[in-house]
């Protein structure tokens, strides 16, 4: 047999060396670079036109985006940013009075300050911040954006709110109460007892066989039925109960799976020191597997938190909503891709930033595990 | 009984009724049992009540009523207003299972492009589809479809100018026009062929398995399928001068006539489910490759498989296993999500049935109850599959 003799390898240093490993190792990776860059070079001087160079960014009406010469033809300049300026109040608050957003804005700010400290390291008293956000801030946060005669807000109903704030609200309600909702329907299912088993499995599997939007219409027109007569659940309530309840199907799940991956030990260990079931988990099981599941918990939070768009299909004014009427109004009618590349970029910008944080838990715990 | 001192004295455990776990067990369940079916009955009373006050009729009777309305966009049956709400309930299936044939289809092909090219090692191609993946993920369904339907579709030319795509595909306002084929005289003859050969194939397949078990033999199996399928069929398609017509959409007047039409709330929809769904299927994709250990690969070369058979036997099966079960289950939210055709008004399930036909007939218990059935039996006719599929492709343990 001939041998063949190889060469020693070329290491290869600086930007030729990179561009030669990472661009044109072969030649179908060379044809794939060069189309790329094709693509880049026809896609982006366009929209870096358009989004940048050529876009209004001050004026008072359409006409500084779009006019008309004396023939009737239409001129546009590139994207029309002040139309987001001019309806950026609404995009946020809805028709929420604008004597009263600073309730808004405090609610928010209580929130981000409790957030905050909840996710500083080495922060001691951790849980009652926990505690706080999951019993007292709905409290709080009820008063504040619904008003009460009787401690001086005027109220303001809930047909009113709506924009970012309504998003960021139904999420928020979502996780707070989807969560808990999820840990008992993952206990049920584990439950040694048939019936509370058969009827946790039942329950998970309806709503989650089921599109979010069809128990959005259970939820617009169903709920309404159910109870008795005379008795009114406001619009958005019953919007919350059905996010609320699909939601907690799902979460269900990713508890489960934490319940699972935990070591059959740790519970025979919990019941071997006399704990009783509820202090078993509360005090062992819970706080091991919820710790495991946090990527997924964030992970679940982000596909309710881009759900709640659904709601805009039950004319609730979210976000999406309050773009999509904004576009209908006469003054400011044709600007679509304005509108919902702001939208697209809230959105995107919350869940990208969730997501790469249930990255950096999942990688933290990974390191942990292998300790 | 004193069951509250003696702590120190250690005695034999005692049948206390309450605190036997058989017993225990048996009245928490009940509790369980009463807690629902009372509130079971509540809300059932409670609706029958509100609906009879309302004067909501209830049973399924209006399923066989005329409905009064017209569907605009039929590719399988026609509903117009003298049909039935039943005929809409099944004009609203078969839209939702073309959208979400039609979805799948797609979503799967450019999944797998953009995984694939995710763990491509050419830097620009890996950076592109991961971006694509962060993008598309990290905004709302809804969201992409309004974009697609209200913004771009709509600065789409009208007919006279449409986007002409090799004299053959037409894109404008109205939708997509794209040819239609029209079997002629003869076609069931090559059909008939098309279908034996398949056989033949299926026959050849298995004698060329079973000889290279017996003797280790090699069968050029692709080629050889590739032969009996096409050299038959060409012939038979030859002698009945091809059978097949594609009618070409054709401008007239406003309008295309002729070809199939795709409406522009079908093409949004699609376009949307598609590149969504295909964004988790590269994820599902990537790391199922990636599951398969390096050195499987080793291994394989080591015995001297080619890189083509490394890939085809090894490889593939195994990352199929890991990826399948994520992909039904993307599949699944593909159908769930479709019906978001509703915010487009694409005549869906949801759209036509739990959208129009409710508003008509006020019936909303039957109907919303429909619209669920439909959607979970498709869902647990899934999952019961894909516990059939992962029990049967499970690493048996020796």
């Amino acid at each position: 047999m001939v041998e063949q003799v190889r060469k020693p390898p070329v290491i290869r240093l600086g930007i030729l060396g990179w561009i030669k490993v990472n661009l044109f190792s072969t030649w179908y990776n060379s044809l794939f670079t060069i189309l790329a860059l094709y693509i880049l070079y026809l896609a982006v001087p366009p929209f870096f036109q358009w989004a940048i160079l050529d876009a209004i960014w001050v004026g008072n009406d359409r006409f500084v985006c779009e006019w008309y010469d004396e023939d009737k033809v239409k001129y546009r300049a590139g994207a029309c940013w002040l139309y987001i300026k001019v309806w950026l109040n609404f995009f946020t608050y809805g028709f929420y009075p604008d004597e009263f957003q600073w309730r808004v804005n405090l609610t928010f700010i209580i929130l981000v300050i409790s957030i905050t400290l909840f996710f500083i390291p080495n922060f001691k008293k951790k849980h009652y911040v926990g505690i706080f956000l999951f019993v007292g801030y709905p409290i709080i946060a009820f008063f504040l954006l619904i008003g009460n005669e009787q401690i001086g807000l005027d109220t303001v109903g809930t047909h009113k709110w709506g924009g970012g704030f309504l998003t960021l609200l139904l999420g928020l309600i979502g996780i707070i109460f989807a969560l808990p909702l999820g840990i008992v329907l993952a206990l049920g299912r584990r439950s040694k007892l048939p019936v509370v088993k058969a009827l946790s499995i039942m329950f998970i599997e309806f709503w989650r066989g089921i599109p979010l939007i069809t128990v959005l219409f259970f939820a617009a027109v169903m709920f309404p039925l159910f109870v008795p007569q005379g008795v009114e659940i406001d619009n958005l309530l019953r919007c919350i109960v059905g996010l609320t309840i699909f939601g907690g199907a799902y979460m269900a799940e990713v508890v489960r799976g934490g319940l699972q991956a935990l070591p059959k030990g740790q519970y025979e260990a919990a019941q071997s020191i006399g704990l009783g079931y509820w202090r078993m988990m509360s005090l062992v099981i819970m706080p091991q597997a919820l710790r495991i599941v946090i990527p997924g918990i964030v992970n679940t939070f982000i596909g309710l938190f881009k759900d709640t768009t659904l709601v805009s299909i039950i004319s609730l004014m979210d976000l999406l909503l309050t773009v999509f009427t904004s576009m209908s109004n006469p003054d400011w009618m044709g600007f679509p891709f304005e509108g919902y590349i702001f939208a697209a970029t809230c959105f995107f910008i919350f869940c990208f930033g969730l997501s790469r944080y249930s990255l950096s838990v999942e990688k933290k715990l990974m390191v942990s595990h292998h300790k | 009984m004193n069951t509250n001192t003696n702590i120190n004295i250690i005695k034999p455990p005692k049948e206390d009724l309450f605190k036997s776990g058989k017993f225990r067990s048996f009245l928490i369940q009940s509790i369980v049992m009463i807690l629902v079916i009372s509130f079971i009955t509540w809300v059932v009373n409670n609706t029958a009540t509100n609906m009879t006050a309302n004067g909501i009729a209830h049973g399924f009777d209006f399923l066989w009523e005329t409905s009064w309305f017209d569907i605009g966009y039929l590719p399988f049956i026609d509903h117009t207003g003298s049909s039935t709400y039943f005929n809409a309930f099944i004009v609203g299936i078969l839209n939702t299972i073309l959208v979400a044939l039609l979805g799948i289809f797609f979503a799967t092909i450019l999944g797998f492009l953009i995984g694939i090219g995710r763990l491509s090692d050419n830097w620009l191609v890996s950076t592109f589809c991961g971006s694509y993946i962060e993008v598309i993920r990290n905004v709302p369904l809804l969201l992409q479809i309004f974009f697609w339907y209200h913004a771009v579709l709509r600065i789409l030319p009208r007919a006279k100018n449409s986007l002409n795509i090799g004299d053959s595909f037409f894109l404008n306002l109205k939708g997509l026009f794209i040819p239609k084929p029209i079997p002629e005289t003869g076609f069931n003859s090559v059909l008939l062929i098309g279908i034996l050969s398949i056989i033949a194939i299926i026959i050849t397949s298995i004698w060329a398995k079973r000889r290279q078990n017996l003797t280790g033999k090699q069968f050029p199996m692709f080629i050889t399928s590739l032969l009996i399928l096409i050299i038959p069929v060409f012939i038979i398609s030859y002698l009945n001068d091809f059978p097949m017509f594609w009618e070409q959409p054709v401008l007239k007047g406003f309008n295309f006539k002729g070809g199939f039409r795709l409406i522009p709330e079908l093409v949004a929809l699609l376009l949307a489910l598609s590149m969504y769904t295909a964004a988790f299927i590269a994820e599902n994709v990537r790391s199922g490759i990636l599951a398969i250990s390096k050195g499987q690969r080793e291994a394989a070369a080591a015995v001297g498989l080619t890189n083509s058979q490394i890939l085809r036997l090894i490889v593939i099966p195994q990352a199929m296993r890991v990826i399948i079960p994520p992909l039904t289950s993307q599949y699944l939210n593909l159908t769930k999500n479709s019906s978001l055709a509703v915010a487009i008004a694409y005549p869906d399930l949801v759209h036509v049935f739990a959208g129009t036909a409710l508003m008509q007939t006020g019936q909303a218990v039957e109907i919303l109850a429909m619209t669920m059935s439909v959607y979970l039996t498709l869902s647990l006719l899934i999952s019961l599959l894909m516990n059939w599929y992962n029990s049967a492709m499970a690493l048996k343990d020796r």
